[in-house]
C-alpha cells in the first residue's frame, strides 16, 4: 500500500510536470498564432484589401459617346444615333436553340449569318452578352418587341452609334469610323486606353486627325462578382466624358452645291475666305455614302467604290497632284513683274508657235495671238507670251514665287495625313532627284503649268486667296473654334515686293473673265454684287502629237482617259473680295467650258450665303 | 473520515451533480455553440439554409448528449475505455469494406441518419483507451519495451486505417492525441527527442512515399504564389480573407471572400477564415480566448481530479484539442501545409462535433465526479 502510494505520488509528480512543459508550450503557440493574425490583420491588412478588392470588383468599360462635327451653322454633319440593337444573355435563355431559331425566322437572317452568331456564342462565356444584330431597322425591332412574349431572355437595347446624315456630302472630309483593329489601338494612345470590343473610330479624313478630341472617355460600371466571374451587384456607374464636337468652317449649302456640281464627274471644288483662310467647302467627287462602314461594309457595296475608275476613295482636293495648266499663268506673270522681268508694256508676237533648240511650243490657238501684253496674254491665256517671260524668269526664281504662295507644301500642315504636297521643280530638285541637269525648255512649259510642276486643288485655292487678299500670307482653317485654328496669327505676312504687281494680275484676271475675248467670259456674272474674276486652265494628261493637233478633235471625241483636265480659279466679288475657289474636273476637257461655269453658280450661292454668315457672326458677338 | 467520503461519493445525488458542474465550461462551449451557428448561418449566405439547419440540430442533440455523458460517472467511462476502442476500431474496418467514398477517399459509414466518420471518433477513443492502459502502470513500468510497444501499437493501428481511405491529416491527428497520452504517462524523455531526430532524418523518405496531390500540398505550403489559380489558390484567398478582414472586421454577413465563393471549403476546414474575415482581429482574438479558457478548465479539472485516469485523460484531451485548434488555424493562416482538419465545434461536420462532445463530456464527468477514486 505504501509501496503504490509512493508510487502514486511520483506519477502525480511526473504528471503535473509534464502539464506544466506542456503548458508552456502551449502558451507560446498561442502566442505565435496571435502574432500571425496580428501580421495578417493588421500590418498587412492594406495589401490584403487590396487583393480581396481586386478579387471581388471588376470594371465593364462601356463605348465611349464620340463628339459630333457642326458645320458653321450648327447643322450636325457627323452625329450620333439610336441603332437598334439585339442582345441575348445565353444563360438567362431556357431554351436557347428554340430563342436563336425564333429570331432568325423573325429577323430573316440569312444561313451564314445565323452560323455566325452560333460560332460567337461559343466563344463567349454564358453570362455574357451576345449581339445577334447591331444595326436593325426599327421595322424588324419592333417586331422583335412584339414577339418578346416568347422570346425570353432577348433584350432589344438601343445604343448609341455614329450618323453621317449628309451621306456622300463630306465623305472625304469627315471620313468615317469603323471599328478600330490591332493598328489602331496600338498607334493611338487615346484609343488603347479606352478601347472596348466593338469601339468604332475614325479611319480616313477628320474623323482620324482628331481621334483624341472626338473619342471621349469610356463609361464604367464597376460590379461586384464572384468568383466564378459571374456580376453579383453594380456598385457604381462613373460616367464618362462625351467627346469634343467640333465646330467646323464648311458652309453646308455651298459644299451641297459642290457636290451636285461634280456629280458623275471626277473632280474637286474648293473655297475658301481669302482673309480668315477658312475653307466653305471642300468636295472631292465622286463620293460615296460613309454609313456603310459604320457597321463594317458589305462586300459587294466595297467592291462597287474599289473598283470605280473615278476613284471614289481618293481625296482629289488633297491627295491629287495636277500639272496646274494656265492657272499658273497669274504666279508666271506675277513673279516676272516681281523680279522685273518685264513690266505692263512688255509685248510678244504670237504666231501660234514658238521653236526653241529645234522644239516646237505651241500656243493653244493655232493661229497665234499677235502682238500681247500682260493684260490680254492672261485674258486669252496666250501660251507663247508664257514660254517667253518664263524663259526670260528663269524656273528658280518662278519657284520662289510659287512656294511663296504655297505651292509644293501642304496647306492644312499635318491635319491630314494623306495630304500631298505636290510639286514645285527647280533646278537644284532635278539635279537632286532625277540626277540631270534642267532643260530651257522645261522652264517654258513650267511656265504654262505643263511637265514636272504638280499642284493640289486645295493648294491653287490658297494660291488664289492668297492673290486675290492682296498678296498675304493666309493658312487654311477647316475648324472654327479659335483654339483649334491650325495657325493661329493674327498679323499678315507680305508675300509681294510691290502691292501694285499683285494689283496688275488681280486686274488681268478680272479681264480674262469678264471681258470680251477672256477665256472664261461665257461665264460671268455682271452683276457687280457677284462680279468674280478667275482664270481657266486645261492641262493635259499625255502629250499631245502632231497628228493628233491636226485632228483637233473635240473633247467627246477622245477617250475619257486622255481628256484634258478641265481647272478654274476665281476670287469675288470682284470689288470687294472675299471668296477664293478652284476647280478641276478631271478629264473634263476644257477649263472655260467645264469649270469656270461651275465657278458662276457657286459665287452666286457663295455671295448670299455670306450675308448670312456674317449676320450668324454679328448676332455671336452681340450675345457675348 | 475517509470511509465516511466514500459513502458521501456514492450516494451522490442528482442536485449534487449539478452543483458540480463546471460552469465556465459549459458557458464556453455554448457560447462556441452559438457563434458556430452565426458563422454557419454567414456561410448559407445569410439564410437559414441545410448548413445552418443541420449544424443546429447536431450541435442541441450532441451537447444534451454532453450532458447526459457528464451524469455517468467517471468510473464507467474507465470501464468502457477499450471496448470503445475495439467498436471504433471495427468501424474503421467496416469503413475500409463497405465506406461511402467521396472525392475520392472513403471515409464514411452510412448509418441512415448520419454519415458517420470513425476517424474522427477515434481521435478521443484513443485517448480514452490509453489513459485507462497506463492508469494502473507503475511508473518504473511505463518506460518497458513491452508497455512502449503495446502503446505504439495501440497506435499505429488506427493510423494505418485511416491512411489507407487514405486521410493522412485526421491519421496524424489521432497519432497526436495517442502520443499525448503516452508523454503524460511519462514515458522518457529521449524516446521522444529520438522519434523527432528519427523523423526529420526520415524526411526525404517519406516525401518520397508521399502522393502526388500530398506532395503538391507540401510544395504550395512553401510557395503558394507559384500556381495562383491552381493548388495555391485555397491558401492564397484564405490569407487574403483572414487579411482584408483586418482589426474589426468587415461585419457580419459581409465578407466578401466568403459571400463571392472565393473561399473553399468556407462550411468545414476554412471557417475560421470565414469569421476572421467578418469579425477581424478583435474576433478572432476573442474566439482563440474562449479557446484557451476551455483548455485551461480541462486542464484545471484534470488537475482537481482524484483519480489517475481521469487527470491523464483531461491533460491529453486539453493537449489533443490544442493541437487541433492551432493545425487548423495554422493551416488557414499559411502557417503549415493544408491537412484536412476541422476546427473543433466551429466546423461543419457531426463526426468531429460528436467526437469532440463526448471529449467534453468525458471531462465534465471527470468535474462531476472528481472525487471518485478508480481501482
Amino acid at each position: 500500500m505504501i509501496n503504490s502510494s509512493s508510487d502514486n505520488v511520483k506519477k502525480l509528480n511526473s504528471i503535473n510536470r509534464r502539464m506544466f512543459i506542456t503548458g508552456s508550450l502551449k502558451f507560446f503557440i498561442m502566442v505565435g498564432i496571435v502574432s500571425r493574425l496580428f501580421f495578417l490583420q493588421v500590418k498587412e491588412n492594406k495589401k490584403y484589401l487590396t487583393l480581396s478588392d481586386k478579387n471581388r470588383i471588376r470594371e465593364w468599360k462601356l463605348a465611349p459617346v464620340r463628339g459630333e462635327f457642326h458645320d458653321y451653322f450648327g447643322n450636325v454633319i457627323a452625329g450620333n444615333f439610336e441603332a437598334y440593337q439585339l442582345h441575348i444573355i445565353p444563360e438567362e435563355v431556357e431554351d436557347f436553340r428554340y430563342v436563336i431559331n425564333r429570331v432568325k425566322d423573325l429577323l430573316e437572317l440569312s444561313d451564314k449569318e445565323f452560323n455566325k452568331i452560333l460560332k460567337k456564342k461559343n466563344e463567349i462565356k454564358s453570362w455574357e452578352t451576345l449581339i445577334v444584330a447591331d444595326n436593325l431597322d426599327w421595322q424588324k425591332f419592333s417586331k422583335i418587341n412584339n414577339h418578346l412574349y416568347d422570346l425570353n431572355g432577348v433584350k432589344p437595347v438601343i445604343s448609341i452609334s455614329r450618323n453621317y446624315p449628309y451621306k456622300e456630302n463630306f465623305t472625304h472630309l469627315i471620313g468615317y469610323v469603323s471599328q478600330a483593329n490591332q493598328n489602331d489601338i496600338e498607334n493611338t494612345e487615346a484609343i488603347k486606353k479606352n478601347f472596348v470590343p466593338g469601339l468604332k473610330v475614325g479611319k480616313v479624313g477628320l474623323e482620324k486627325s482628331l481621334e483624341t478630341k472626338l473619342l471621349g472617355t469610356n463609361d464604367i460600371e464597376r460590379y461586384e462578382v464572384n468568383a466564378y466571374g459571374r456580376r453579383i451587384s453594380q456598385l457604381e456607374f462613373q460616367k464618362g466624358e462625351k467627346g469634343k464636337t467640333l465646330k467646323l468652317t464648311i458652309d453646308t449649302e455651298i459644299q451641297k452645291l459642290s457636290n451636285e456640281l461634280l456629280k458623275d464627274k471626277a473632280g474637286s471644288i474648293c473655297v475658301m475666305d481669302i482673309y480668315t483662310g477658312d475653307v466653305v467647302a471642300m468636295h472631292s467627287s465622286p463620293s460615296f455614302d460613309p454609313n456603310l462602314f459604320v457597321f463594317g461594309i458589305s462586300q459587294d457595296d466595297w467592291q462597287l467604290i474599289r473598283n470605280n475608275p473615278m476613284k471614289p476613295l481618293v481625296n482629289k482636293t488633297l491627295q491629287g497632284n495636277y500639272s496646274p495648266g494656265s492657272t499658273i499663268k497669274p504666279i508666271v506673270a506675277l513673279s516676272a513683274l516681281e523680279n522685273g522681268i518685264i513690266n505692263t508694256n512688255f509685248t510678244v508676237k504670237c504666231t501660234g508657235k514658238t521653236e526653241m533648240y529645234g522644239q516646237t511650243y505651241h500656243c493653244w490657238k493655232k493661229k497665234g495671238h499677235g502682238f500681247v501684253s500682260l493684260r490680254n496674254a492672261m485674258k486669252q491665256s496666250c501660251d507663247t507670251y508664257f514660254y517667253e517671260i518664263a524663259r526670260r524668269l528663269g524656273v528658280d526664281k518662278l519657284s520662289e514665287t510659287a512656294k511663296k504662295f504655297g505651292l509644293g507644301e501642304t496647306a492644312f500642315g499635318d491635319l491630314f495625313s494623306i495630304e500631298k504636297k505636290g510639286l514645285v521643280p527647280n533646278t537644284q530638285w532635278k539635279k537632286n532627284a532625277l540626277g540631270k541637269g534642267w532643260l530651257l525648255g522645261e522652264t517654258m512649259i513650267t511656265g504654262i503649268g505643263q511637265g514636272y510642276i504638280q499642284t493640289t486643288p486645295i493648294q491653287l485655292c490658297l494660291m488664289t486667296a492668297q492673290i486675290a487678299n492682296g498678296g498675304y500670307k493666309i493658312y487654311p482653317q477647316i475648324l472654327a473654334d479659335k483654339e483649334n485654328k491650325i495657325n493661329p496669327s493674327d498679323k499678315f505676312e507680305q508675300l509681294f515686293e510691290k502691292s501694285k504687281n499683285i494689283k496688275i494680275i488681280q486686274d488681268a484676271m478680272f479681264g480674262s473673265t469678264n471681258e470680251v475675248m477672256g477665256t472664261s467670259y461665257r461665264s460671268r456674272i455682271d452683276n457687280p454684287k457677284y462680279q468674280f474674276a478667275g482664270k481657266t486652265g486645261t492641262s493635259q494628261v499625255k502629250k499631245i502629237t502632231e497628228r493628233e493637233r491636226e485632228l483637233d478633235l473635240k473633247t467627246f471625241e477622245i477617250p475619257y482617259e486622255q481628256r484634258d483636265h478641265a481647272l478654274y480659279i476665281a476670287f469675288g466679288p470682284y470689288k470687294n473680295p472675299r471668296y477664293a475657289l478652284s476647280i478641276i474636273v478631271e478629264h473634263g476637257g476644257n477649263g472655260s467650258t467645264t469649270a469656270a461655269p461651275m465657278a458662276k453658280k457657286l459665287f452666286k450661292l457663295i455671295i448670299d450665303r455670306h450675308k448670312i454668315r456674317e449676320t450668324m457672326n454679328k448676332n455671336k458677338y452681340l450675345e457675348i | 473520515m475517509y470511509q465516511h467520503r466514500r459513502l458521501s461519493t456514492s450516494s451522490f445525488n442528482f442536485f449534487q451533480k449539478f452543483k458540480n458542474f463546471d460552469y465556465i465550461l459549459l458557458a464556453c462551449i455554448l457560447l462556441l455553440g452559438f457563434i458556430s451557428l452565426a458563422t454557419m448561418y454567414s456561410t448559407d449566405g445569410g439564410k437559414v439554409l441545410f448548413h445552418t439547419k443541420s449544424h443546429f440540430t447536431k450541435l442541441v442533440i450532441f451537447t444534451f448528449m454532453m450532458l447526459i455523458i457528464s451524469f455517468i460517472n467517471i468510473k464507467y467511462w474507465f470501464a468502457l475505455g477499450y471496448l470503445s476502442y475495439v467498436v471504433v476500431i471495427g468501424l474503421l474496418v467496416w469503413t475500409y469494406l463497405f465506406g461511402i467514398t467521396s472525392s475520392g477517399s472513403q471515409r464514411w459509414i452510412n448509418l441512415y441518419f448520419i454519415n458517420l466518420q470513425p476517424s474522427e471518433l477515434m481521435k478521443i477513443f484513443i485517448i480514452l483507451c490509453l489513459a485507462k492502459y497506463f492508469h494502473r502502470m507503475k511508473l518504473e513500468n511505463v518506460n518497458s519495451i513491452y508497455t512502449i510497444l503495446t502503446s505504439l501499437i495501440i497506435i499505429i493501428l488506427p493510423m494505418g486505417l485511416v491512411i489507407v481511405q487514405p486521410d493522412l491529416g485526421t491519421s496524424l491527428l489521432i497519432a497526436i492525441s495517442g502520443v499525448a497520452v503516452i508523454w503524460f504517462a511519462g514515458i522518457n524523455y529521449k524516446y521522444f527527442i529520438y522519434t523527432i531526430l528519427g523523423f526529420v532524418i526520415s524526411l526525404p523518405f517519406i516525401i518520397a512515399f508521399l502522393k502526388p496531390y500530398q506532395k503538391l500540398r507540401v510544395l504550395t505550403f512553401l510557395n503558394p504564389d507559384k500556381d495562383p489559380l491552381g493548388a495555391g489558390y485555397q491558401i492564397i484567398q484564405s490569407k487574403i480573407a483572414v487579411g482584408s478582414g483586418g482589426i474589426f472586421g468587415k461585419g457580419f454577413l459581409k465578407g466578401t471572400q466568403s459571400y463571392l465563393e472565393f473561399l473553399p471549403e468556407k462550411h468545414t476546414d476554412f471557417i475560421f477564415t470565414l469569421f476572421s474575415e467578418e469579425f477581424g482581429f478583435v474576433g478572432s482574438a476573442f474566439l482563440l480566448i474562449i479557446y484557451a479558457i476551455i483548455i485551461y478548465r480541462i486542464v484545471a479539472i484534470g488537475a482537481t481530479s482524484r483519480s489517475y485516469f481521469a487527470k491523464i485523460f483531461c491533460y491529453s484531451f486539453g493537449a489533443a484539442i490544442f493541437v487541433f485548434i492551432t493545425i487548423n488555424m495554422s493551416m488557414v493562416l499559411g502557417l503549415l501545409p493544408i491537412v484536412g482538419s476541422p476546427l473543433p465545434i466551429m466546423s461543419y461536420g457531426g463526426s468531429s462535433m460528436l467526437a469532440t462532445m463526448i471529449g467534453f463530456g468525458i471531462v465534465m464527468s471527470a468535474k462531476v465526479h472528481s472525487q471518485q477514486l478508480i481501482a
